[in-house]
């Protein structure tokens, strides 16, 4: 049972906020876990401590046992392990697709070029958008446009996926193409977090629920535990206004 | 040979005769302002990153502040707040002397400090000027067009595991670059124009040629309607370049 991620401890502080205050949790292989709470209540914060966006202020975050935030760790070699997908997309729009897909790959990891667009390929497959292959962000919808950003972060073959909030900026309509793929990648085996609010897609693929409030991991459980028979009554009470 | 009166009042004589050398002051004009863009872009591009140099760490931290962000305001402040004529004349007459000069230049000396000051005296110092003033606005324009970019950008290439400077080459640069195409043409039309002020330490540009034909013939209009026309026809056409330019790479921008 091998352990991908580790947080100690961890706090975080923007001048006199305090957001994130002693967050103590692990993500083992293969494992979906899904965090939940409120607007403000730090959980993009968190990921993005995860891969070093954010430096921490106390604690430690281990990635395979690596430190995020020492400073003889090589940042840029652990993020490409840690695959991040973002509430906003993010493709780089003066890119194709597929320049966006291979980008990371051949300049990261030095893969041939043909190679990395041979891989590219099959991941445009696997989320469905082969025939968007040389179109640029801009002509794609915003349910294609975070399919591609998937496809983007898988290409570095990641230990783990973080998805802030992924389907929130998307039209309702757009919303399951986006949640289908990444049911397919957690039946696959990719260890993920997962913030969302998403509740049918929690249930259905999180092994673990994390509900967070005001930088703090209140309760925790798998979704059965947390959505049906919660214990804390902040939780109730956040889950009896988003329902 | 015959004059030409073309208009009666314009003696288009006068500018045939001369042909030559406005020929020559053209292509000087032309070969100092291609200079200038080039050399001006990069020190603009180095010095608008200087001015955004940041770090997390000590000593890291201080090192940008103190020994980059700090020198680079005062530099672009100092060429931004002086009329470049101003500058042209400070480092012809004072500040070229010191580095090039036959007795104690702390650069070249003797002979051939002679030999160059005399032969490209006029053409280094202007270079000079109009590169390090052209570079203070330029990085303005670097600075505004880094800025630009949605911080999301950064994060995703971040996140992906390129570096910094990866990050710069291939996210945010190429994408700042059209939004700086604009402003970076206009600041090649006015180095073109701005490089007329060169004539005043003795380049054979333009604005000297003509100078210097009004001065043999004291006739005003033909000269200097002649080179207003060249100058027209040169902006004009970088104009239309950097139209070319902006259709070519606006590809994909969703600004
Ligand atoms: N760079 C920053 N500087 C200062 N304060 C920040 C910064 N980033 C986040 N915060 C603050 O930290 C708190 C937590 O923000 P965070 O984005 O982590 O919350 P969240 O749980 O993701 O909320 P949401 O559900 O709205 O996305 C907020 O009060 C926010 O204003
Ligand atoms: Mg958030």
């Amino acid at each position: 049972m091998d352990e991908v991620i580790r947080v100690e401890g961890l706090t975080k502080n923007f001048g006199q906020l305090q957001v994130l205050r002693g967050i103590d949790c692990s993500v083992r292989s293969s494992e979906v876990v899904c965090v939940i709470g409120p607007s403000g209540s730090g959980k993009s914060t968190f990921l993005r401590c995860l891969n070093g966006l954010e430096e921490a202020s106390g604690g430690r975050v281990l990635v395979h046992g690596v430190s995020v935030h020492d400073n003889s760790t090589d940042v840029d070699a652990l993020r490409s392990e840690i695959g991040m997908v973002f509430q906003r997309f993010n493709l780089f729009p003066h890119m194709t697709v597929l320049d966006n897909i291979t980008l990371a790959p051949t300049k990261v990891r030095g893969v041939p070029l043909e190679q990395a667009r041979e891989q590219a390929r099959a991941l445009l497959i696997k989320v469905g958008l082969l025939d968007k292959i040389d179109a640029y962000p801009n002509q794609l919808s915003g349910g294609q446009q975070q399919r591609v950003a998937i496809a983007r972060a898988l290409a570095m073959q990641p230990a783990i996926m973080l998805f802030d909030e992924p389907t929130s900026a998307l039209d309702p309509e757009m919303v399951g193409e986006v949640l289908s793929v990444m049911q397919t990648l957690a039946e696959e085996g990719m260890t993920m977090m997962v913030v969302s609010h998403e509740m049918g897609f929690a249930r259905r693929v999180a092994n673990r629920v994390l509900f967070m409030d005001e930088g703090v991991l209140v309760e925790e459980g798998t979704p059965e535990e947390i959505f049906d028979r919660p214990r804390e009554e902040r939780t109730r009470r956040f889950l009896s206004n988003i329902l | 040979m015959e004059p030409i009166l073309w208009f009666g009042w314009f003696r288009a004589d006068i500018i045939a005769e001369y042909g030559v050398m406005f020929w020559r002051g053209l292509q000087m004009t032309i070969l100092v302002t291609t200079i200038c863009i080039m050399q001006g872009t990069a020190l603009g591009l180095a010095i608008g990153l200087a001015r955004l140099a940041d770090a997390r760490h000590s000593p890291a931290r201080q090192i940008c502040r103190y020994l980059l962000r700090w020198p680079s305001t005062v530099y672009v402040s100092f060429f931004r707040g002086t009329p470049l004529f101003v500058q042209i004349l400070l480092i012809h007459f004072a500040v070229l002397p010191l580095f090039i000069n036959p007795a104690d230049g702390l650069l070249i000396s003797g002979e051939t400090a002679r030999s160059l000051k005399q032969n490209y005296g006029a053409f280094i110092s202007g270079i000079l000027a109009l590169t390090l003033n052209s570079g203070a606005y330029i990085s303005e324009i670097f600075r505004a067009g880094i800025q630009s970019i949605d911080r999301g950008q950064i994060e995703a290439s971040r996140s992906l595991g390129l570096s910094f400077a990866r990050t710069m080459t291939h996210v945010v640069l190429p994408q700042a670059f059209r939004r700086m195409l604009p402003p970076l043409g206009n600041n090649a039309i006015a180095l073109l124009k701005d490089s007329s002020l060169i004539s005043a330490i003795g380049l054979a540009e333009l604005a000297y040629t003509a100078r210097t034909v009004a001065g043999a013939y004291s006739r005003y209009w033909e000269p200097y309607l002649s080179i207003s026309f060249m100058y027209w026809t040169l902006t004009l056409g970088l104009a239309w370049a950097v139209k070319k330019l902006e259709a070519r790479y606006g590809r994909g921008d969703t600004r």
